[in-house]
This record gives C-alpha cells, sequence and structure tokens, in this order.
C-alpha cells in the first residue's frame, strides 16, 4: 500500500514537472506578453499543484503544509498575472501582430 | 522505479527553469522579463519541495512557502513600479 | 459587537492558516493561535477574505462544491489546452481582448470570478470596471459581448451567485 502510494506520488511529481516544462516552452514560444502570461499562469499553477500532491502522497505528514503552499499559490498566481497584465496593456505593451480584437484599447479611446 | 521517476521529475524541472531564464535575458520588455521571473518562482517552489522530499527534511517547505510569499508581492511591486512609478 | 461579527471571517481564515502551518492540533498551539488571530482580526477587521458575505446556508454550501468541482475540471482543460496550443509546431492562437458583462456586485465574488477567468481555457482577465470585465483570450471564438459572455462568465456566475448572492 505504501510503495503504490509512493509511486503515485511520484508519477504525479513526473506530471507535475512536465506540465512547469511546457509552462516554460510556453514562454518561450509565445509571441507577445499577453500569450506569454497566459500560458506561464496556467500551466505553473496546475503543475506545481500536481507536482505538491505527489509529495504529499510520498510524505503524509507534510500534507497540511503542503495544502497551505498548494491554496497559496492557487489564490496568489492569477493575481500576480492580472496585476501584471492590466499595468502592461496601460503603459502601451506591443501586442502580436495576430491580435484580431482589442476592445479596451477601443473603449479607453472612445 | 520511483528513483527513476523522480530524476525525471528533476530534469523537467530543471529545463523548465532554463527556458524560463532565457525569456528572462531575452525580454524584450520589462514586463517580459517580470512573468520569467514569477515563472521562475513558481517552479522553483517545486523544486524546493522536491528537495525537501529527496533530503527528507520538511523545514524546507517553510522556505517554499516564504518565497512563494515573495515572488507574490515583488510581482505585484514591480507591475505598480512599470505602471506609474513608485 | 458588530466588529467582532465583521472580524470573524478574518479570525477564521488567519487561524486556519496557522493551524495548516503548525499542521497539528495540540492545545498550545491552537491557544496560541486564537489569541494571535484575534488580535490581528480585531485591528484589521475591515480586511476581505473569501468567507466575507459567504452565504451561510445549504444551497451556499451546495454551490461553493460545485464550484470548487467545477473549477478544478476546467483548470485542467485548460491546461490540456494549452499544451496543444504550445505543443503543436504551427502555434494555433488567435488573440485578441474581448469585453464581457458580469452580474455579480461582491467585491469578493468579483476576485474570485477573475481568478477563476485567468485559470480557465485560453482566458486572462486583464480589466475590471464597473460590469465590464475586459479578457485575454488565446483562440477567440466571438467578439460580440453576449456570445463572449456566455463562453467565459456563465459558467462560474451561475455558482458564484448563489454563493454570494
Amino acid at each position: 500500500m505504501a510503495a503504490l502510494l509512493e509511486l503515485t506520488g511520484a508519477m504525479l511529481l513526473v506530471v507535475g514537472a512536465f506540465f512547469l516544462l511546457l509552462g516554460g516552452l510556453g514562454l518561450v514560444r509565445m509571441p507577445d506578453l499577453f500569450n506569454r502570461i497566459q500560458a506561464g499562469t496556467k500551466t505553473t499553477t496546475l503543475g506545481t499543484v500536481l507536482s505538491l500532491l505527489g509529495v504529499a502522497l510520498m510524505e503524509p505528514q507534510w500534507g497540511w503544509k503542503l495544502l497551505l503552499i498548494a491554496l497559496f499559490i492557487l489564490f496568489t498566481n492569477p493575481i500576480s498575472a492580472q496585476v501584471l497584465a492590466r499595468s502592461a496593456h496601460r503603459t502601451g505593451e506591443a501586442k502580436s501582430c495576430k491580435t484580431v480584437v482589442d476592445r479596451l484599447e477601443e473603449d479607453q479611446q472612445a | 522505479m520511483v528513483e527513476l521517476l523522480l530524476s525525471l521529475a528533476a530534469l523537467l524541472i530543471g529545463v523548465a527553469l532554463l527556458f524560463a531564464l532565457y525569456r528572462f535575458v531575452r525580454g524584450p520588455s520589462p514586463a517580459d522579463r517580470v512573468v520569467a521571473f514569477d515563472v521562475m518562482t513558481i517552479i522553483a517552489v517545486t523544486a524546493i519541495a522536491l528537495i525537501a522530499l529527496l533530503e527528507g527534511r520538511g523545514i524546507y517547505l517553510d522556505v517554499a512557502l516564504v518565497y512563494a510569499l515573495l515572488s507574490f508581492l515583488g510581482v505585484i511591486v514591480i507591475a505598480r513600479y512599470l505602471e506609474r512609478g513608485l | 459587537m458588530t466588529k467582532a461579527r465583521q472580524a470573524g471571517p478574518l479570525f477564521g481564515a488567519l487561524l486556519l492558516v496557522w493551524i495548516l502551518l503548525h499542521g497539528s492540533l495540540q492545545w498550545q498551539v491552537v491557544v496560541v493561535g486564537v489569541v494571535v488571530a484575534a488580535m490581528i482580526a480585531l485591528l484589521f477587521s475591515g480586511a476581505a477574505t473569501p468567507l466575507h458575505g459567504f452565504r451561510r446556508t445549504q444551497a451556499g454550501l451546495r454551490a461553493a462544491f460545485g464550484y470548487l468541482g467545477y473549477f478544478f475540471v476546467e483548470l485542467v482543460r485548460a491546461n490540456l489546452k494549452l499544451a496543444v496550443i504550445i505543443l503543436s509546431p504551427s502555434l494555433p492562437i488567435r488573440p485578441g481582448i474581448v469585453k464581457v458583462r458580469t452580474r455579480l456586485t461582491n467585491p469578493v465574488a468579483r476576485l474570485l470570478l477573475a481568478n477563476s477567468i485567468t485559470l480557465t481555457p485560453g482566458t486572462l482577465s486583464v480589466a475590471l470596471e464597473g460590469e465590464w470585465l475586459y479578457v485575454h483570450w488565446v483562440t477567440v471564438v466571438s467578439d460580440e459581448v453576449e456570445e463572449a459572455t456566455a463562453e467565459i462568465v456563465a459558467g462560474f456566475e451561475r455558482y458564484l451567485e448563489v454563493m454570494y448572492g
């Protein structure tokens, strides 16, 4: 039973680390800041939560502290992404040429 | 088997850090660097948890928690600074 | 009395964080936690916590669990979708900032909505002004307000409306 938990935990860690890797790759590949924020925020949030769950399965006595870290990241990661996106938009951050529409800019000019 | 999986996870985390570091160095805008910094710290939190696991030291998790806290505050402060100065 | 009632949710949240941090329910830990949490909660009784304005009824609780389940399913979907985009060589994105409407007025509910949108498939909240929410979308499906609202906001709003009524 303990061995099975340990194996599941290690697998979750690998899956989480894979999502973190995707986040890094997204940062490199995406064409502009807003898409990079999207790639960076979502993948790292899930990746970290999965990895911490994996660690919790392998060391159950750390469960509460890991839960606290996971909750904190679930709350603050999107907030920092939004604050950064808003300030970048206000300062006129360049957008990718693929961008099809920007209602915020239209409304601000109106 | 478990050892192998943990090594694989450590490798993936290391490569992810390198990707984020590339964006941090390349930029081009300050905001891009802040995003890269944010991603790097979140990856580092996972890395610290993994190190705690490998070393068997629960106390390292406190480091991860404080690091997550500081990263959040840092990004908020830098975003405000970019928007209208301190 | 009203001040104590206002401080209640903050007290609960602080005590929870304290106990999670210690990971034990020994009486010394709990007593110190209660004292410190009560002092901070009374000093900063104006601070918001996720419990402010939460409707403490059975319907509210059921909606909270529904919200959590829906949120995690959406989080996983968001990541799989993004993984497909990042890993495909042609990088199939069609980014844009669209405008959506929200009916929520409770500040905590609006924060949770913006956060949830940021963590769900392809969307990132950029600005929140009054009832208008500007959302960056990696793959713009529609830039009509009503259609985009149905696509992005409706799923979460359904639960948050019941939770924070």
